[in-house]
């Protein structure tokens, strides 16, 4: 506790006199431009599939990973990959699923990023623990930037949430640009426009 | 670090240059990293000054509240069910850190990239201590492998070649001999590291934002390593700068579109995990460090430094940086920004660094929280000649050159003179005691100077 009143101390004793906080808000209404997400996802090494009308969540994964063994989702409308002992797994034991399925709560077009939060996951590992990673998202929750999005989040709680934007990825060996670096390999973006 | 202590810039930066086509590389690939931010910086169009002055301020009113943000933030993460712990310097922090180990009868760990943790070698530390600790981040890792300390805050094995990682790889991961394909290396490292994930009870990693409002902290990777350690560990220890606080959850909308795009020129890093409270049965540690910044925030110079956002933007434009590696500046932050900060927490150890710079404002111009830094590279400068530290060599020179700068007959004179030399002397210009032309080829001589040809064609005109 002591150094815990020094710190204060010092940095009271130090900081200058109170500058002003710029209050710019962002309260635009913007709608997040569909396009521009899907370009923006493609760019950073994801997917954007355009599910049409009437068209089945799940032959279309399964289209997408013809071989894929172990696909699991915490969302009970995943009929056979529900994970039903999702509360009481050992979260080490998801380390061979090969296609993990989330929902998305927003898009943003400015990066390609969706949100997501504990809520969602059930299991915080879960998206990155996979080999691959699908997200089921609404067109309409799209929003332009950051700043839509965090007054979209506004003041929710969560243990934890996290902006996902592509695959897992590194660049460290002589910038050559790898995906898969300790999470997913793909992300493919299953956009609902209904 | 170790391998440079006693050393300075100039010293290690010429060790650096005995290899030209290695430097080359360097400076290009750095050089390329600086034209992708400036693609991503362009993409937002008018709306980018706009938000380096919004992130700009945003900083600065946190800096003159911080002790009232610090108390916010601390009351806000104890509500989450978030341990708090403060430590005045590196060796309390290390301190702490071993004391949740020891705590935990843990005695190996896995820790995901903290420029923090760098500045207090805790890695150094903890191996003191017998802790085996495995840096997760794939650019840490290597270096780590190679018993270095990173080059670049962003890229830590950016004066790496894929030769050379695939030795090492092959002589410590047992990947076949000769295979130096990025894909296959990286996935080497995969595998390597997912067993470590999976069997390490206690997970480090480094916070990129704190939110005074919410108790809340931001980890920004591509990896996800960050994510992988964290989220299988049954303990989750986050270490940060007491400057990394900010006063709401919207400010991360203005900080986020920052970042990445300054760093890598990615539109956002690939995972934004915003940690507010531990998992279910789970432990969640978070230790607030000071290790002098309260008293670089009584320096009103200097203050400004502490609004740095870590994004690596200024190394990579940096034309000394490019050229002369992160270790030749011999502290855990290289480049422009570390060679404010190092002064602060050492001024005798670090006295060469303000002086590794051109002072061409480069530095200052990409900086997304618009921190001055030449300018404060320069007043450092002043303080150390003022208190007797600046480099030895560079002493008669740049006063000379100081006096003749800040006097444009002296200047005129200087020139003529110079150009006279240079001519008829090029030894005089181009010898071992004129620290500036060391290892440079010199230009022709101009055959007049801009001077005498503007009066010239003035005149004519
Ligand atoms: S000083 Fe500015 S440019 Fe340099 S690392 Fe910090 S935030 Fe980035």
């Amino acid at each position: 506790m002591s150094s815990r009143n020094a710190i204060l101390a010092a940095v009271k004793r130090n900081q200058p006199a109170a500058l002003p906080l710029p209050e710019k808000e962002y309260t635009s209404a913007r709608k997040g431009d569909i396009e521009k997400f899907s370009a923006t996802l493609e760019g950073i090494g994801g997917k954007a599939y355009m599910l049409k009308e009437g068209e089945d969540v799940l032959a279309v994964i399964s289209t997408i990973f013809p071989e894929a063994r172990r696909v699991v989702s915490v969302d009970e409308s995943m009929e056979i990959h529900y994970l039903k002992e999702h509360l009481t797994i050992v979260h080490h034991s998801l380390q061979d699923v090969d296609v993990a399925i989330i929902n998305a709560q927003f898009g943003v077009a400015e990066n390609g990023a969706i949100w997501v939060t504990e809520d969602d996951l059930k299991i915080r590992v879960l998206p990155f623990i996979c080999e691959h990673l699908v997200a089921i998202l609404d067109v309409n929750t799209i929003v332009p930037t950051m700043h839509e999005a965090y007054n979209r989040i506004g003041s929710a709680e969560y243990g934890f949430g996290v902006f996902i934007a592509g695959p897992s990825k590194t660049a460290d060996i002589e910038q050559s640009l790898v995906l898969g670096a300790h999470g997913p390999k793909s992300m493919t973006v299953l956009i609902k426009s209904l | 670090m170790s391998q440079a202590a006693g050393k300075d810039h100039a010293a290690l930066a010429e060790k650096f240059n005995k290899d030209e086509e290695r430097v080359n590389w360097h400076d290009r690939t750095l050089w390329w990293i600086r034209q992708k931010r400036d693609k991503a910086a362009w993409s937002l169009g008018e709306e980018w000054e706009p938000l380096r002055e919004e992130a700009s301020k945003i900083k600065a009113h946190t800096l003159s509240n911080l002790s009232e943000y610090l108390t916010e933030f601390e009351k806000n993460a104890q509500a989450n069910g978030i341990t708090v712990h403060w430590a005045a310097d590196a060796k309390e922090h290390n301190q702490i850190v071993n004391s949740i180990l020891t705590e935990h009868k843990i005695q190996q760990i896995v820790k995901s990239k903290s420029m923090l943790t760098e500045e207090c070698h805790l890695n150094e530390y903890l191996k003191h201590q017998g802790i085996d600790v495995i840096d997760t981040d794939l650019g840490e890792r290597i270096v780590q492998l190679a018993d270095e300390t990173p080059s670049h805050i962003v890229l830590p094995c950016i004066h790496w070649k894929k030769e050379e990682i695939g030795e090492l790889f092959h002589r410590h991961l047992g990947s076949p001999e000769g295979v130096i394909d990025p894909a296959f290396l990286t996935n080497t490292a995969r595998v390597h590291l997912r067993e470590k994930f999976l069997t390490r009870r206690i997970a480090i990693t480094g916070v990129n934002f704190a939110i005074a409002e919410t108790g809340e902290f931001v980890v920004c990777t591509n990896e996800g390593n960050a994510d992988m350690g964290a989220h299988l560990a049954d303990v989750h220890i986050a270490c940060m700068g007491i400057e990394k606080l900010i006063p709401k959850r919207k400010h991360l909308g203005v900080f986020l579109r920052l970042l990445a795009r300054s760093a890598t020129g990615q539109p956002i890093t690939t995972y934004s995990s915003h940690f507010k409270k531990p998992k279910e049965g789970k432990q969640l540690h978070i230790i607030l460090v000071d290790n002098g910044r309260s008293t670089q925030l009584g320096r009103e110079d200097f203050r400004n430094s502490l609004k740095c956002i870590r994004c690596g933007a200024c190394f990579n434009t940096c034309p000394v940086y490019r050229r002369s590696g992160g270790h030749s500046y011999h502290n855990a932050i290289a480049g422009p920004i570390g060679s404010i900060l190092a002064p602060n927490l050492d001024m005798r150890q670090n006295k060469d660094l303000p002086f590794a710079s051109t002072l061409c404002g480069s530095c200052s111009n990409v900086c997304p929280v618009k921190i001055n830094i030449h300018e404060q590279l320069y007043q450092w400068r002043q303080v150390l000649t003022e208190e007797g530290h600046q480099p030895a060599a560079k002493t008669v020179a740049m006063r000379a050159m100081a006096t003749t700068l800040s006097n444009p007959g002296l200047f005129k004179v200087a020139g003529k003179a110079g150009r006279w030399a240079m001519k008829l002397m090029p030894f005089m210009v181009s010898n071992q005691f004129n620290p500036w032309f060391k290892e440079r080829e010199m230009p022709e001589p101009p055959k007049e100077s801009f001077t005498e040809w503007y009066q010239k064609n003035r005149k004519k005109k």
